[in-house]
């Protein structure tokens, strides 16, 4: 223990120290390099109670739902379907007849992009995406509007006017907001819906959803929010916010792969025809056709992911118990000391800096060396790695972000309940080692220089 | 998994002032490669002359480890005939799925360790799946193309 340490930089209500000792995977096995796990935009690593629920459930309560009579398979229903409540609650859903489960956030906004925007847009229909989703909420409408020729229509960035690394090959160190001057312009009469991410994967910016929900409401279009990296670093209330249909991955939120879920307005998928057909979803089916369970069930095709699902409603609990305030203090806490430690880093280019947006502890920056030259993500993810450090490096998943900010790929570093300051610090300390190291400071590799602080400490 | 066995002295020497980099006015035949997966793009062009590469340049960004493979590339195959260039290639495809190379390859050696980091081996190919590329094609002029390893 570092009582003195952690007094000083743990804030009132979320002590990471001990939140720690809830994730087995960061506890690596004796002889291993301590692990810095900067990840937790691309997944969370799961904590124990997680775990022990699912194999608690397969050992003792598991059975199919919606069908059985015996008291398991009843007791199966019972547990899945409370965790549609409690996802309902902890969205802020107006009824959970409007949540409908699905293995991921990517398949629920092709649940959309599939039962709603591929039967209902027609030649001359707009839908209005952002020039930073994921390509998770931008594919999907691409091949909606081509499907049906509608028009796919942008909400651009603001033109770059921040501080140069290098004129002409990186030059956006500065305002990377989305430019919401453009609103009216681009939202109409034509546009049917609005799809976009809730908080940025790659510059960890929230959107300002309430203008973007008023201009589509506005103009009687809906609007489909991608919450993927929004859920649990904000609270989510649906209700105040008058989304149409909010997409979320458990996977991201400390729960397991395999389940996520759309969350929409129940009269919304009322409307809808099913996306996926077969079992589990049938009022009636004769030889010639069938017809429709209620919602949510007709888009529940098939046996669903059951433990998954009961794996997703023991990480809410988890993340209730330690309070979505206290959780998002805790990562203004990061945020703050992180954007402070990576600017002291010599050549740090930190993309979305300046934003006007609020934001959250995920840093999206590169390393420019002596000499005035990017080094490559991909270097500077190895040297990390050596040092037991996890980031992303890469395009996130956002090639028109990339483009736009002029770079083949960025570093993305990424943080969440169980991250501390001092990790913060030990980053900030390997990126400096990196850029000596590909400056031309010494012919050996990092690693085999002392790590001036090893902040790692077990758990 | 030593960072050393990745770094090596020649392959950091190489990306700091890499060799045959810039434009090639007399070369006739070109092709750009990229590796979507990290973005790595290599433009790299090369004259032949009485079978033999007369002249060889690339461009591009990438990171140390797919310049430092490509400025490596062009001081090898510089001189030799395309059979010769093309079973290089080969030796060096070989060595980064763990295969000792038979003969010797000299500073191309370097690249040795990098088969010991799977994600980076597509970095170091990238200029050699490039050039096999433009061997095989001729003369044909700027062509995209991604690189994908044959299996």
């Amino acid at each position: 223990m570092i009582p003195e340490r952690a007094a000083r930089l743990v804030p009132a209500g979320l002590d990471p120290w001990r939140v720690r000792r809830d994730f087995p995977e960061l506890r690596r096995p004796p002889g291993e390099k301590p692990l810095v796990y900067l990840d937790a935009a691309a997944t969370t690593p799961k904590p124990s109670r997680v775990i022990r629920a699912m194999s608690r459930f397969y050992e003792q309560r598991y059975a199919n739902v919606h069908r059985g009579v015996y008291p398991l398979a009843e007791e199966a229903t019972a547990e899945y379907e409370a965790v549609r409540d409690k996802v309902a609650r902890f969205v802020g859903a107006r009824a959970p007849s409007g949540v409908v489960f699905t293995k991921n956030c990517t398949e629920a906004i092709n649940l959309v992009a599939y039962a709603w925007a591929r039967r209902r847009l027609a030649p001359g229909d707009e839908v209005v995406v952002s020039e930073l989703e994921h390509h998770s909420n931008l594919v999907p409408w691409q091949e909606a509007c081509r499907a049906t020729g509608a028009t796919l229509r942008h909400l651009r960035l603001l033109a770059p006017s921040g501080r140069s690394a290098v004129e002409g090959e990186f030059p956006l160190g500065g305002e990377l907001d989305l430019d919401l001057s453009q609103l009216d312009r681009l939202v109409g009469p034509r546009t049917r819906l609005v799809a976009i991410s809730g908080l940025s994967n790659v510059l960890g910016t929230i959107t300002p959803l309430e203008p973007i929900v008023a201009a589509a409401r506005g103009v009687g279009a809906l609007v489909l929010v991608d919450g993927a990296q929004l859920v649990m670093r904000a609270p989510v209330d649906l209700r105040r916010l008058g989304a149409d249909f909010f997409a979320f991955s458990g996977h991201k939120i400390l729960g397991p792969t395999g389940v996520g879920a759309l969350v929409a307005r129940p009269e919304l998928l009322e409307e809808m025809d099913p996306f996926l057909t077969g079992g589990e979803m049938v009022l009636d089916v004769t030889l010639e056709r069938a017809t429709w369970s209620e919602v949510p069930h007709k888009f529940e095709a098939g046996t669903p992911m059951i433990a998954e699902v009961v794996g997703l409603g023991e990480a809410i609990d988890y993340l209730e118990a330690l309070g979505l305030a206290s959780i998002r203090e805790h990562d203004r806490h990061l945020r703050d000391h992180g954007l402070s430690l990576l600017r002291s880093v010599p050549g740090l280019v930190l993309y979305g800096e300046h934003t006007a947006a609020e934001r959250v502890a995920t840093f999206c920056f590169n390393l420019v060396d002596e000499r005035g030259e990017l080094i490559h993500p991909h270097d500077v993810g190895t040297l990390l790695a050596d040092e037991g450090i996890a980031i992303r490096v890469g395009h996130h998943c956002a090639k028109p972000l990339m483009r736009r900010l002029g770079v083949p790929a960025t570093c993305r570093a990424s943080c969440s309940v169980y991250n501390t300051v001092e990790e913060l610090e030990t980053l900030a300390g390997a990126l400096a080692r990196a850029r000596a190291f590909f400056s031309g400071h010494g012919g050996n590799s990092p690693s085999t220089a002392e790590r001036p602080k090893d902040a790692s400490r077990g758990n | 998994m030593a960072l050393d066995d990745l770094y090596q002295e020649i392959i950091l020497d190489h990306y700091r002032s890499p060799r045959n980099r810039g434009a090639c006015e007399e070369c006739d035949h070109s092709v750009h490669h990229d590796n979507p997966l990290c973005g790595d793009e290599l433009d790299l062009a090369l004259q032949l002359e009485r079978g033999r590469i007369h002249r060889i340049a690339f461009s591009g960004r990438g990171c140390s480890i797919s310049q430092a493979s490509a400025s490596m590339m062009t001081e090898r195959v510089k001189g030799e005939t395309l059979e010769q260039a093309l079973s290089i290639a080969e030796v060096v495809r070989r060595m980064m799925h763990g295969e000792p190379p038979a003969v010797d390859l000299g500073d191309l050696m370097a690249l040795e360790g990098v088969s010991r980091f799977p994600v980076r081996v597509k970095c170091a190919l990238l200029p050699w799946m490039a050039l096999r590329d433009a061997l095989s094609r001729g003369t044909s002029r700027h062509e995209d193309r991604n690189t994908e390893e044959p299996r």
